[in-house]
């Protein structure tokens, strides 16, 4: 039996190239169409591939068929997107793939969800049998192990998360914490969303457009606040969000002194995703103020994608055990097999196979 | 025999500080059992040995510089036993171990286990004294490790230069209240051993020990009225722990030379 792995990803095809290809062919129609024994496709916004089984080998140009969308695309044009792996390749690739070692953003672990769902598709329709099973099942053990014995997924990568991650290292729990959205647009709101999301249930809303305010407040939960008692609200409040087209600086060192007086001992984290900015740098040079824009937040961002980048090699590390050990562990199983000239039914859903 | 127990204890604490060290730099430190279960065994260890000298000596193992930091090294992890559970702070044992391998390791490498000629007699007020103002250093050591912590990840925040260690560090919050709970702790010890102190027939360096109590006090009323943020507050738990430590030195020291009975 013979392992192997056609798909094209964001490393081989555009966007366009992959939508082509996304979301047509079903698993059990991979089996039909190419003469598959087991057959598994997985489908993200970053790669389809499809992970199969078979005795015979079947063409890279018959899976990019079966996956075409006939009408838009001609697969004969796309065939150079396309890459196939064989073997322990395969298993490799695929082992990167679930540890999210080749996705676009390194180190995400949405891959695995869908992998896990993929897999589970195929095995409900029939399409995955004990092949794949025991493929997928070990490549879901290694994601695992990668993600506890390496920091892969440390740190956040996108501006909202990491505003998210700053606040909890700062207070910990946000649950009971009161955050102030100054200016309603479309940063401030998806910041605040994810504040929601963490637990907290204290948001206020300010903007110059009172209307636009009450709609923001209305859909993240919070409570709108007239736009001249943003100032009284800061001494009240612990996070700060604000993203008002102010031309001036609306918080300098000099007007946050006086509402810093009665918090000396709560901090303050100011979330400025205004351009131009509305506070002034300086403020982050005052105690107990953490202050930072939308370049810090970026620069955040990206110190730890560099942490996880420096992860992959304690990663593949962790690959290159497994790999060697699952594909030997799976030739011994096919040997057997073909002594007694048994070969693993995909109908049998009980995986006996599973105990070669 | 007493000083292999010793070495064992600072080996069990060394390991946690090794092995802290090695994981954040790999990348693939995990808050685990591991450095709770060195420091506790150390600390076990920590106990045969002054157990086994007090027995030796008929009183409580306070009679020379020696047993002295020894005996700082096992308050500082009484506390930490103690109210780490409690209060759950990542990394307060990695930042733990390592002061008590430098005064353990200071105490078996230097010259100063110096006995005395003659037996000295047990006195109860002396040894209690002596004894809670030393638990007291253990729970401001404590507190200066945690102000330490705080500095740390306050740095990291505020240059945003974010390290390893950033994510691992407990939130500032967190860390600020364990200062402050610690502080009060070692306040209360403190002010006992004091208040003790007057009542020894030794001439103790009063005027001094009055000094540190009152530094304390004062960062603590600081705290307690606002005026202090928490940075400085973190930053005084170092300085006031140097002092103190300083102090715990200087007395030993004038002990040991103006030896009483």
């Amino acid at each position: 039996m013979n392992l192997f792995c056609v798909g094209l990803s964001h490393h081989t095809a555009n966007v366009e190239t992959r939508e082509s290809f996304a979301g047509h062919a079903e698993s059990d129609c991979i089996l039909r169409r190419a003469g598959c024994a087991e057959a598994l496709v997985l489908t993200t916004c970053n790669r389809v591939e499809v992970y199969g089984a078979s005795e015979k080998r079947v063409s890279t140009d018959e899976i990019a068929r079966c996956l075409a969308r006939e009408i838009e695309k001609d697969a004969h044009q796309c065939a150079p997107a396309f890459y196939r792996y064989e073997g322990e390749k395969c298993v490799q690739h695929l082992f990167r793939v679930a540890s999210g070692l080749d996705s676009m953003v390194v180190g995400e672990t949405e891959i695995l969800g869908q992998a896990k769902k993929a897999y589970e598709s195929a095995r409900a329709s029939g399409a995955a049998g004990p092949w794949l099973h025991r493929l997928f099942q070990r490549a879901f053990h290694v994601a695992k192990q990668v993600r506890t014995r390496t920091e892969i997924t440390r740190g956040s990568v996108s501006v909202g998360s990491v505003a998210v991650d700053l606040a909890r290292k700062i207070f910990g729990q946000l649950s009971k914490r009161k955050v102030l959205v100054l200016g309603a647009g479309e940063t401030s709101e998806r910041t605040a969303r994810a504040l929601v999301s963490r637990g907290v249930t204290d948001l206020r809303v300010s903007n110059r457009s009172s209307d636009r305010a009450r709609e923001l407040a209305g859909l993240v939960g919070g409570q709108a606040i007239p736009f001249d008692d943003w100032r009284d609200e800061c001494r009240e409040i612990d996070i700060l969000i604000t993203s008002t087209s102010s031309e001036a600086p609306l918080l300098t060192p000099a007007n946050l002194a006086p509402m810093l007086c009665d918090r000396i001992d709560r901090p303050l984290f100011i979330i400025d995703i205004a351009v131009p900015r509305d506070v002034d740098p300086r403020v982050n040079e005052m105690d107990g103020v953490y202050l930072y824009d939308i370049d810090s937040l970026q620069s955040v961002a990206e110190q730890s994608l560099a942490l996880r980048r420096q992860q992959i090699a304690a990663a593949e590390a962790i690959i290159a055990e497994h790999v060697p050990d699952f594909v030997a562990s799976i030739s011994r199983g096919w040997n057997r097999v073909s002594r007694t000239a048994e070969r693993p039914s995909i109908a049998d859903s009980s995986l006996r196979a599973l105990e070669l | 025999m007493d000083r292999l127990l010793l070495i064992v204890s600072t080996l069990c604490f060394l390991a946690a500080v090794v092995r802290t060290i090695v994981a954040l730099r790999a990348g693939i430190f995990r808050t685990g059992q591991f450095n709770f279960l060195a420091i506790g065994l150390g600390f076990i260890f920590q106990t045969a040995f002054l157990s086994i000298r007090g027995h030796a000596l008929g009183r409580c193992p306070l009679t020379n510089l020696f047993e002295v930091f020894i005996f700082l090294a096992w308050s500082v992890a009484l506390v930490y036993m103690l109210v780490g559970p409690a209060y759950r702070l990542s990394l307060m044992g990695a930042f733990t171990a390592p002061l008590v391998v430098l005064l353990q390791g200071f105490a078996l490498i230097a010259p100063i286990d110096i006995r005395h000629p003659v037996k000295l007699p047990a006195n109860p007020w002396l040894e209690f004294h002596a004894s809670i103002s030393i638990i007291a250093y253990g729970a401001f050591a404590l507190a200066c490790i945690a102000g330490v912590m705080y500095l740390v990840q306050e740095r990291q925040l505020k240059t945003r230069q974010l390290h390893s260690i950033f994510y691992h560090l407990p939130p500032l919050t967190d860390l600020f209240a364990a200062i402050t709970r610690l502080l009060w702790l070692g306040f209360g010890l403190y002010t006992l051993g004091i208040v003790s102190g007057f009542f020894t027939s030794r001439p103790l360096p009063r005027v001094a020990a009055i000094g540190i109590w009152m530094l304390y006090a004062a960062i603590l009323q600081g705290r307690h009225l606002r005026r202090l943020a928490p940075k400085r507050v973190a930053a005084l738990c170092v300085i006031g722990f140097v002092a103190a430590l300083t102090l715990l030195w200087g007395i030993t020291f004038s002990a040991q030379t103006h030896p009483l009975p």
